[in-house]
């Protein structure tokens, strides 16, 4: 990791990248206390240890880009500017949650921030994200979309048909591969025989970059060329992130697969720690200063949870609602 | 006004009609381009309105159902053409759990106006990975409707409805009705809406049910059965998602026979759900069992002679009414 700070920016902006990587970390670690304490019913798949990758790729995308999530989404949600509060309050399954209370972790959406959705199914959202992007080339719009990935799901065959068509028909699209060495409870190298996984780019006839996962200016400076490479009507790239997962694949999980160390080893290259001492040892950020940015981001979180705890549980009509734009009279039920 | 065209003809002029009129539909899939589709319904269409909207795919039918419901949900109205209705299962997941459930599942964020024509039945020794009759694997899905014309007519209506609707639409062609020709309307906005079944012929001894191809069949057995003076009421649901039970029930409560004929296999068909709806909401009419009339529990064979055998027809029907004298 370089520890200068690139001149191009600004103080405001890398404040930004501090406060929204803070935010996603200790948004996550909220979920978790809050759903120990009974407050959310449902799984929750934690992004601790990879908040550089999820902020830094949409730090560098528009608001009218849009992405694909994944299992570990709440870290893209926050980066695209989701609102804790609705994010709470959809894991807390409350009417006012971004899907109603329908939808919990693993399918959030905010279509006005461009979030298409996270996915229950692994490798689900690589096709989606190449139709939104087929969208746009054929309306000759300027905007990308970007999927996020894991190292477990490019081994899914919807990787290979959805970079092959992209590569194809040179779509502006943008696959984000965060590789946390684990796909669910098998580490990598245990699930392909290769360890640098943008190789896999070239057979589909566009870059494949690798880039420092846990370092966030790295990957925001990655995703924004690709972003421009993809606007210029060259195509998409593939990014892989190494990074690293710090909790289990789920919550309650007992990581029976970790190796020894290796946690403690990544934690001394965790993005938040570094970030913060960079920006402090290049005068940019006093003490002061991230303390307040961090005050901040707790007070957001204290608010987002009681406006869920707070928030009305929904009637069970709801249940039978929104399957369908177009009901036929209610027959379609 | 009418003309006589066919059902192949009937619906390249739905889709053609919704492209000039709409820029935010398009074609994609497999040969659907230079090839005119393998069945030959999208000849001509590149021509008018070239690649950009008329796309070759490579042969990625997850990749192609999945970028239809990207593209749907930034807008625009996709069509998506699957060669054959046992490749869906190629894009299982994207079908049941992207493309059905996307809507729901955000809170009703995305809007999802996406048809996948793809094509059904049994061509004639295409064997058991070309032959199927998918329609009822779907049924059991929540947020996809399923349309089943049987007429060049209702195969334009329903199709319109379709493109013009906002809503995931499985939209099955039954091959062997590619070459029939009918009346369809010359009038664009011709439309058929969605859960209106239609009486073809009106009885008063059993109603028959046909599904799609079976339609055409059970008018062939109750002119047969007319000469044995048993009549017969023929009724095509037109859409099984939604389903007209309704018009169904009606006939049931004058007949109090019924057939159900459907070109899938018998067990959990399209029939299995209409003879169970009319179990719970109609049995006071009944005055025997629900027949179905369907493909044996068996994969499509090879051999024109296995093939019919497990294949349900005309005289099946027939002999189904028949049964209830018997």
């Amino acid at each position: 990791m370089d520890q200068d700070i690139p001149k191009n920016y600004s103080k405001e902006q890398l404040a930004r990248f501090f406060r929204q990587m803070t935010l996603v970390r200790e948004f996550e670690l909220r979920a978790i206390e809050e759903r120990r304490g009974g407050l959310i019913p449902g799984f929750i798949h934690s992004c601790v240890g990879q908040e550089a990758s999820a902020v830094g790729a949409c730090e560098a995308l528009a608001q009218t880009d849009v992405i694909t999530s994944t299992h570990r989404g709440h870290g893209h949600l926050l980066g695209k500017g989701g609102d804790p509060k609705y994010m709470m309050a959809e894991l807390a399954a409350r009417s006012p949650g971004y899907c109603l209370g329908r939808g919990g972790s693993l399918h959030m959406a905010d279509f006005d921030l461009g979030i298409l959705g996270a996915n229950g199914i692994v490798g689900g959202g690589f096709p989606a994200a190449v139709g939104a992007a087929l969208a746009f080339q054929m309306r000759k719009e300027k905007r990308v979309s970007l999927t996020f990935f894991g190292d477990g799901a490019i081994n899914e065959g919807t990787f290979h048909e959805s970079a092959n068509l992209a590569g194809l028909w040179k779509l502006p699209v943008i696959f984000f591969c965060e590789n946390n060495l684990y796909g669910e409870g098998t580490p990598q190298h245990k699930q392909a025989p290769i360890q640098d996984l943008a190789k896999r780019a070239d057979s589909y006839g566009f870059p494949g970059v690798i880039v420092d996962g846990n370092d966030v200016i790295t990957v925001y400076e990655a995703v924004k060329e690709a972003r421009e490479r993809a606007l210029a009507g060259e195509g998409p790239t593939l990014i892989e992130a190494k990074t690293y997962r710090y909790r289990g694949h789920y919550e309650g999980d007992p990581m029976v697969y970790r190796l020894p160390g290796e946690l403690e080893e990544w934690q001394r290259r965790d993005p938040i720690p570094t970030f913060r001492l960079r920006l402090i040892e290049s005068e940019i950020i006093s003490e002061g200063e991230i303390e307040e940015l961090m005050g901040g981001v707790q007070m957001q979180l204290d608010e987002a949870v009681k406006f869920a705890a707070d928030a009305p549980i929904p009637l069970v009509d709801e249940a039978l609602q929104g399957v369908y734009a177009d009901t036929h009279d209610g027959l379609v039920f | 006004m009418t003309r006589t065209i066919t059902y192949s003809e009937a619906i390249l002029e739905a889709m053609s009609e919704e492209m000039r009129q709409n820029p935010d539909v398009f074609l994609m899939g497999e040969d659907v381009g230079t090839f005119g589709g393998v069945w030959g319904v999208s000849a001509g269409m590149l021509a008018e309105f070239g690649e950009e909207r008329i796309r070759d795919t490579p042969i990625s039918e997850a990749a192609i159902i999945g970028a239809g419901l990207g593209a749907a949900m930034m807008g625009m109205r996709p069509i998506v053409e699957i060669m054959f209705g046992d490749f869906l299962m190629c894009a299982g997941d994207q079908i049941v759990n992207q493309v059905a459930k996307a809507r729901f599942m955000s809170g009703g964020k995305a809007n999802v106006p996406l048809t996948i024509r793809v094509t059904t039945g049994a061509p004639g020794s295409a064997a058991a990975q070309h032959s199927q009759s998918p329609e009822a694997w779907f049924m059991n899905v929540p947020g996809i409707k399923i349309v089943t014309p049987s007429t060049p007519a209702d195969a334009k209506g329903l199709l319109k409805t379709a493109l013009r609707g906002n809503d995931p639409v499985l939209y099955f062609e039954h091959k062997m009705l590619y070459g029939d020709s009918g009346e369809v309307p010359e009038d664009p906005e011709f439309m058929i809406p969605f859960g209106k079944a239609k009486l073809l012929r009106e009885g008063s001894d059993v109603t028959v049910i046909g599904v799609n191809i079976m339609v055409k069949k059970a008018l062939e057995a109750a002119d047969q059965l007319q000469k044995e003076k048993i009549s017969v009421e023929v009724i095509d649901p037109r859409t099984l998602v939604p389903l007209d039970k309704e018009t169904i029930i009606q006939s049931v409560a004058k007949t109090s026979r019924v057939v159900v004929a459907y070109e899938g296999h018998k067990r959990s068909g399209a029939g299995a759900e209409i003879a169970a709806m009319l179990a719970e909401e109609a049995v006071e009419y009944l005055d025997g069992p629900v027949i179905r009339v369907a493909a044996k529990n068996v994969p499509l064979p090879y051999s024109p002679a296995l093939e019919n055998y497990v294949l349900p027809d005309t005289a099946d029907i027939a002999d189904a009414v028949r049964s209830f004298w018997n």
